[in-house]
């Protein structure tokens, strides 16, 4: 039996109730964004009592089935005004799943914050506790803290001192299946949602849980099978993704000519091969660390790894394409050991690595630290411990503040939040996802680079304007049922070129709940998860003028392919579901 | 003279340097046999930063990328 965990952060007190009818086909995003639509006031300040904080396990999570455990956590974003699905891998959504939890629903918040307090999830009920030994930590020694007195068994979900410290690029960090804090719900500042209201850390002890319950288990094995020949013979799921890991993409898009360089000044990066997924690996098997690793239990594209420094020592893992890029071929830093140790530094300090590398390159076009300085990053990223520290208070804002800040004009964001690892004048069908998103610049939320590049999924020129729209609209779509069934997004690289695969899931949805789903519901789910989406952005004051990249991109050609941004604002709302 | 550079499972057939002789009407199918790189492990080859078939003619000085499948994000 599902049930929804309400906690008022206020009062403490918390309640596990009946899963309204209006829920129970939902999960993941689409619980998450139906239930701030629904419960948020759009005007509501982000940091304020009336927001909330979901936290939701996907349709399927729980479930052997492969590349399923992956959460959505939802709020309204500070960093953007908007709302906000962020999603992350580790342990906590299984073991959330297997408590029969279908979403954690945080309330209100106290009067006066002081410290970060601990919820303690189990199956005998909820504990909010003060820890006043957590404050002012990162997250590694949080991690360590907690396991040492909950067991080692217990998932954690946990902010760090930027969290606490309320800053607008904070994260929500996982522990994985090794007990790292390592992967993260990063975009959009939701760490200071949970700041705002006290909470330093969920525990979810899933000790006795019930599991989860499938209505047709033959059936289900029967479809779970066939989806792991769907992952295991596609080359990019098979092969590509757990030898090199996501940096693979390095080489790939400084080839095509739109890897964002020193702030988005170019679309190739001389030194592009020393931070490559190629080079990365060579590091790590020369030194004895971990080529690769999943993000949860039952992950078979294992797609992370352990970096580990020249000794030996482990620095970091979800060593991303995005983090390398953004703190990398974006600032100009070419040296992977620094890259590991900001990549550290942002895990540690709850941070948004995508929105921290255009941060650091802002300052950098602010004459605050030279270009390309690994070691000055490094220390800068730093001063974000310390409370009392203004820079790292400006640091932790994000780009859009830390331009303002500086008088900055390049500043690379939509709706507050920085772009992506994908120059928009020369993946044109990714542009039109940051530029209508609702969550504000995002590649996942309908990664067209798929088709412009990759050539996965299709074809589509990156240069040119034609189909980009269609592309961006229809992934976007995908993407959102994805998120709400809890699978990894990287399972779409072989759904979109195998034959039957949405029937596949479609099967696996159908023996899970009992119910018959067809592959037209799962595609109306995605619709509906935009739509609210949008709705609740619409309400908060967002028009399609917010639809809007920077102007420098309209106005300089960006260089091999001197290309610009040429969509109008009008063009583009054909991206939208409403 | 072409710039050839190999990626991922195929880097090991870079040619030494990065550099290849341009020979004249030679198209990326003719180039991937000079490599012993079999066409199907081959999925995206870009030549000067474009997208490019099998049957593309290379000309002198060109700058060829040469992928197997690959995704990430």
């Amino acid at each position: 039996m599902e049930r929804l965990l309400r906690i008022n952060t206020n009062t403490g007190e918390s309640e596990f109730l009946d899963v309204p009818e209006e829920f129970v086909s939902l999960g993941g995003r689409a619980l998450t964004s139906r239930i701030i639509k629904k419960e948020v006031p759009a005007n509501a300040h982000p940091l304020g009592k009336h927001n909330k904080l979901v936290i939701a396990p996907g349709l399927l999570t729980g479930t052997p089935v492969a590349n399923s455990g992956r959460i959505s956590v939802g709020g309204k974003s500070p960093l953007t005004g908007g709302i906000k699905e962020s999603n992350s891998g580790g342990t906590f959504s299984q073991k959330m799943a297997k408590l029969g939890i279908k979403a954690i629903i945080l309330e209100d918040k106290p009067e006066k914050v002081s410290g970060s307090r601990i919820i303690y999830v189990s199956k005998d009920g909820v504990r909010l506790e003060d820890a006043p030994g957590l404050s002012g930590k990162g997250t590694y020694e949080r991690a360590k803290m907690l396991f040492e007195t909950y067991g080692k068994d217990v998932g954690l979900m946990l902010i760090g001192p930027a969290g606490e410290g309320l800053r607008l690029a904070s994260s929500i960090q996982f522990t994985d299946p090794k007990g790292r804090p390592a992967r993260a719900a990063g975009r959009g500042g939701l760490g200071a949602v949970m700041g705002s209201k006290g909470i330093g850390a969920i525990v979810i002890d899933p000790k006795g849980g019930d599991g989860v319950n499938i209505a047709d288990l033959n059936a289900f094995k029967d479809a779970a099978k066939r989806w792991i020949e769907i992952l295991k013979s596609h080359p990019v799921t098979s092969s590509g993704l757990p030898s090199y890991g996501t940096a693979i993409l390095i080489n790939i898009i400084n080839e095509a000519g739109a890897l964002p360089t020193k702030n988005f000044r170019y679309g190739r990066f001389d030194k592009a091969g020393e931070v490559s997924g190629e080079k990365m690996v060579e590091i790590i098997k020369n030194r004895g660390g971990v080529v690769k690793e999943g993000c949860h239990p039952g992950c078979i594209i294992q797609c992370s790894q352990a970096y580990v420094d020249e000794k030996g020592e482990y620095i970091t893992s979800g060593f991303e394409y995005e983090t390398i890029w953004a703190l990398g071929p974006n600032t100009t830093i070419d040296n992977l050991d620094h890259l590991a140790m900001l990549d550290r530094l942002c895990d540690d300090l709850g941070l948004d690595t995508i929105e921290m590398g255009n941060t650091i390159a802002v300052a950098m076009d602010a004459g605050l630290l030279p270009w390309g300085d690994g070691e000055a990053a490094i220390n800068l990223l730093k001063r974000i411990y310390n409370p009392e520290d203004y820079l790292g208070k400006i640091i932790g804002n994000g780009a859009a503040f830390a331009g303002k800040a500086f008088g900055v004009e390049r500043v690379p964001v939509v709706k507050g939040q920085s772009l992506p690892a994908y120059d928009p004048r020369s993946v044109k069908g990714v542009g039109v996802t940051y530029a209508t998103t609702p969550m504000g610049a995002d590649h996942t939320a309908g990664y067209a680079v798929c088709q412009n590049i990759l050539k996965v999924g299709g074809d589509i020129d990156p240069l040119k304007k034609q189909g980009n729209i269609e592309v961006s609209k229809n992934l976007q779509i995908a993407t959102a049922a994805i998120d709400s069934i809890g699978f990894c997004l990287f399972v779409a690289f072989a759904v979109l070129d195998t034959e039957g695969a949405m029937d596949t899931i479609a099967r696996l949805l159908s023996a899970k709940s009992g119910k018959e789903i067809t592959v037209d519901q799962i595609v109306e789910l995605g619709i509906n998860v935009l739509k609210d989406e949008l709705l609740f952005n619409v309400d908060a004051g967002f028009t399609k003028s917010h639809d809007r990249l920077p102007e420098f991109f309209e106005n300089e050609p960006l260089p091999p392919h001197n290309t610009v941004w040429d969509f109008s604002v009008d063009e583009l709302q054909q991206a939208k579901v409403l | 003279m072409l710039e050839v550079k190999c990626f991922a499972t195929l880097g090991k057939y870079t040619p030494v340097g990065g550099k290849l002789e341009y020979r004249p009407n030679i198209t990326v199918k003719d180039l991937l046999r000079e490599l012993n790189i079999d066409e199907r492990d081959v999925k995206v080859v870009f030549v000067n930063g474009v997208y490019s078939t099998f049957d593309t003619p290379l000309r002198d000085g060109d700058r060829v990328g040469i992928f197997p499948a690959i995704g990430g994000g």
